[in-house]
């Protein structure tokens, strides 16, 4: 539970987005819990909710037609729903900051990528511009672009680039928390390792902590210090990276696990979850995963199980939990 | 593999160049290959290396700067308007990013009909046969029924990318061009999605071009693979080969890098000096001579090339056969 390394703690979260084709229940009641210098890992199947906590933390919600319901999100003990939109802005970008995932949406398409680098080193740090300048040809540098491509557009780069750009932009004001949604999707490994090893390496000189997103259950491995499994908006097991990936107990991790093509032994046909998500307007009453569920009972489709400990920080929301299967 | 292969596609000495205001941009510089009816050519390599661009070049959605693309034993790239908009058919592409290649203002169901009223395979008269056949693609793309009227922006990524995946396959292509299909989606989705494509080649023999930087999906998925670096081919070996023989040294270090989802597996990765080659105006000689751990002067040679060193297996390294080649350096 929450002590004094505890940077952000997340409780009860509830978040919906109300449309016409009905209430989205995007999040139902999400806890997490990020340490000082400790990266969270979340993954979950497309459209489980993930973004939106990511958000929800920022208060980035477009409203309409999203709502925060209910929920506390306690950043070094305050909670930030409850704070102005002037304090919010000054949160944003110097205390926390996030890595969105669509790096097209987030680039500015009629300014240089030095210039929106320089844009926020000069929102926050009462800098000259020309030192500005140097910060940002530093941070282009720094994750691996040529400083002279600097005054170039960001349809002139290919998606990798862009989403260097973009972490560039959320480490320039070296953040307490940086809030990473997909931040490596877009690049292949070996950028990938050396975003990660750079990310790594800012946290540690900073102490910073981190929220990761991703499906990518090989970078949780290589870089997380806990993970969350988030299913239809509900997290569904969550632990230390070990007690996760050497343990784990909800049907649904175990699916994910398998589903991944495997590099060592070669199969035709790759194993799959069956079915899909839940329709996020008309969510199933009991456990949210008991329609793909192959252990599924009558007394999980009546209530969502809770969230059992399992031992260590480990809990998982199956009536199974403490089974052997 | 079918023992009497039957080439579908043929790219030969393609070129594709961007003015800048810094210089000429080499985004592909002269890149070489083929395809087998039926098969999976995988293409890898870094961020910004050229593998949409060539994508693109190869369907004309940017035209060649130079080259030859045969499609079918013809040269494409002699095609006037109308028998290139005849050849979309049989040539298609999902794009990388799902949400700015979907025009926001279609909903579900117009953004899949759009591509099969465009090339009139089906008439205002067919509506309902129309609606019928979206259906079944979105049956098929498993996209539910009542997304229908929805709109791009309204749907999560894996969703949009769905979309583009039927759209590709509303046409009935004989070969599609997959630029990153599966990497905005998560691992159980994206296993869906690959079988789903593995069932679509099976049942219809379509050719793919695989492109993308997951180097376990293209393990999956391809027959032959492509490693290419700053816009040239370093390396192409049937799948096998490439990971059990990696002799490029971007190659090695590409597979090193491969996060295993173990918390106790021993990475061991082969680090990369940072310096990047510009690919404007660059320099003769190795691209990745500023990167290689084991690049010496005789790397600046101008004419390296593609070399077999085994049956099929093609390497550009002007440092090949040299056992130093072999170690890990950072082991
Ligand atoms: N602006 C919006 N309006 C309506 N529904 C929305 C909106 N944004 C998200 N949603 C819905 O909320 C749910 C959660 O979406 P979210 O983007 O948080 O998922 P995600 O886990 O980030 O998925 P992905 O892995 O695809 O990014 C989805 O059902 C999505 O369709
Ligand atoms: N329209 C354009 N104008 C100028 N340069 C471009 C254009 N499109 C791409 N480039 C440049 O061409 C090179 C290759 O880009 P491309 O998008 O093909 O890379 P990629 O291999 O697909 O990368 P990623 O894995 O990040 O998608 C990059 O240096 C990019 O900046
Ligand atoms: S609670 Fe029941 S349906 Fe849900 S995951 Fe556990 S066994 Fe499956
Ligand atoms: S040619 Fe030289 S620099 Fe280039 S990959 Fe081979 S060893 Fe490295
Ligand atoms: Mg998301
Ligand atoms: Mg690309």
């Amino acid at each position: 539970m929450a002590d004094n390394n505890t940077l952000l703690q997340v409780k009860d979260l509830v978040i919906r987005y109300e449309t016409d084709d009905g209430v989205v229940e995007a999040l139902n009641g999400v806890s997490i819990e990020i340490h000082t210098g400790k990266t969270l890992g979340l993954v979950g199947e497309t459209g489980a909710g993930k973004t939106t906590l990511a958000k929800g933390v920022l208060r980035l919600i477009p409203s309409p037609p999203g709502k925060i319901v209910s929920g506390e999100v306690l950043y070094d003990g305050k909670d930030l729903l409850k704070l102005s939109e002037e304090e919010m802005r000054k949160i944003r970008g110097k205390h926390i900051s996030m890595i969105f995932q669509d790096p097209m949406t987030s680039l500015n398409p009629v300014m240089t990528v030095r210039d929106q680098i320089m844009e926020v080193i000069l929102q926050h740090n009462n800098i000259s511009k020309k030192e500005a300048e140097k910060r940002a040809d530093d941070m282009l540098e720094l994750v691996g672009i040529p400083a002279e491509r600097g005054h170039e557009y960001p349809h002139q780069f290919s998606g990798g680039m862009k989403q260097r750009v973009i972490i560039a932009i959320a480490l320039a004001c070296q953040p307490k928390l940086l809030i990473a949604d997909e931040p490596t999707t877009a690049l292949d490994v070996t950028i990938q390792a050396q975003v990660l090893d750079l990310i790594q390496k800012l946290k540690t000189r900073d102490n910073t902590s981190m929220l990761l997103i991703t499906h990518d259950l090989g970078v949780v491995a290589q870089t997380c210090d806990y993970v969350g499994i988030v299913y239809a908006g509900e997290i569904v097991e969550y632990g230390t990276l070990r007690e996760v990936y050497k343990d784990m107990r909800h049907p649904y991790t175990k699916g994910l696990m398998a589903s991944i093509p495997n590099l060592v032994e070669n199969v035709r046909r790759l194993q799959t979850i069956e079915g899909l998500m839940p329709d996020p307007t008309n969510l199933p009453k009991g456990c949210k995963f008991s329609e793909r569920c192959k252990y599924a009972t009558d007394k999980c489709r009546e209530k969502v199980p809770d969230m059992v400990n399992v031992g260590g920080e480990h809990m998982v929301r199956c009536i199974l939990a403490n089974e052997e299967k | 593999m079918n023992e009497n292969k039957k080439e579908l596609l043929r790219v030969e000495g393609l070129k594709k160049y961007f003015n800048t205001p810094g210089g000429l941009l080499h985004a592909v510089d002269n890149v070489n290959f083929s395809i087998n009816e039926g098969e999976t050519l995988g293409v890898v390599g870094e961020s910004g290396c050229g593998k949409s661009t060539m994508g693109r070049a190869i369907l004309r959605l940017h035209e060649p700067t130079e080259g030859k693309v045969f499609f079918e034993g013809h040269n494409i790239l002699e095609y006037d308007k109308s028998k290139m908009k005849q050849l979309r058919r049989d040539m298609q592409i999902v794009f990388q990013d799902p949400f700015a290649s979907l025009n926001p203002r279609l909903t579900v169901s117009e953004a899949i009909a759009a591509p099969m009223l465009i090339q009139k395979m089906y008439t205002k008269k067919d509506r309902v046969e129309l609606q019928k056949q979206v259906s079944r693609l979105m049956e098929m793309v498993g996209l539910a029924d009542r997304l229908k009227n929805s709109y791009p922006h309204e749907l999560d990524g894996g969703r949009r990318q769905r979309i583009g995946i039927a759209r590709a396959l509303s046409l009935k292509p004989k070969f599609i061009v997959c630029d990153e299909p599966v990497s905005a989606l998560d691992v159980s989705i994206q296993a869906q999605i690959l079988n789903l494509m593995q069932d679509l080649q099976d049942e219809l023999g379509l050719t793919y071009m695989f492109i993308t930087h997951n180097l376990s999906v293209v393990k999956h998925f391809s027959d032959n693979i492509v490693v290419m670096y700053l816009g040239q081919m370093v390396e192409m070996a049937p799948t096998e080969l490439l990971f059990k023989n990696p002799v490029h040294p971007y190659t090695q270090a590409l597979l090193s890098a491969i996060p295993i989802p173990d918390p106790d597996y021993p990475m061991n990765r082969i680090l990369m000096k940072g310096e990047i080659t510009s690919p404007i105006n660059p320099e003769p000689g190795c691209r990745f001579y500023k990167r290689c751990p084991y690049a010496k002067d005789c790397c600046k040679n101008p004419n390296i090339g593609l070399k077999e060193v085994e049956p099929g297996h093609f390497v550009s390294c002007e440092r090949i056969g040299d056992p130093e080649l072999k170690e890990n350096p950072n082991a």
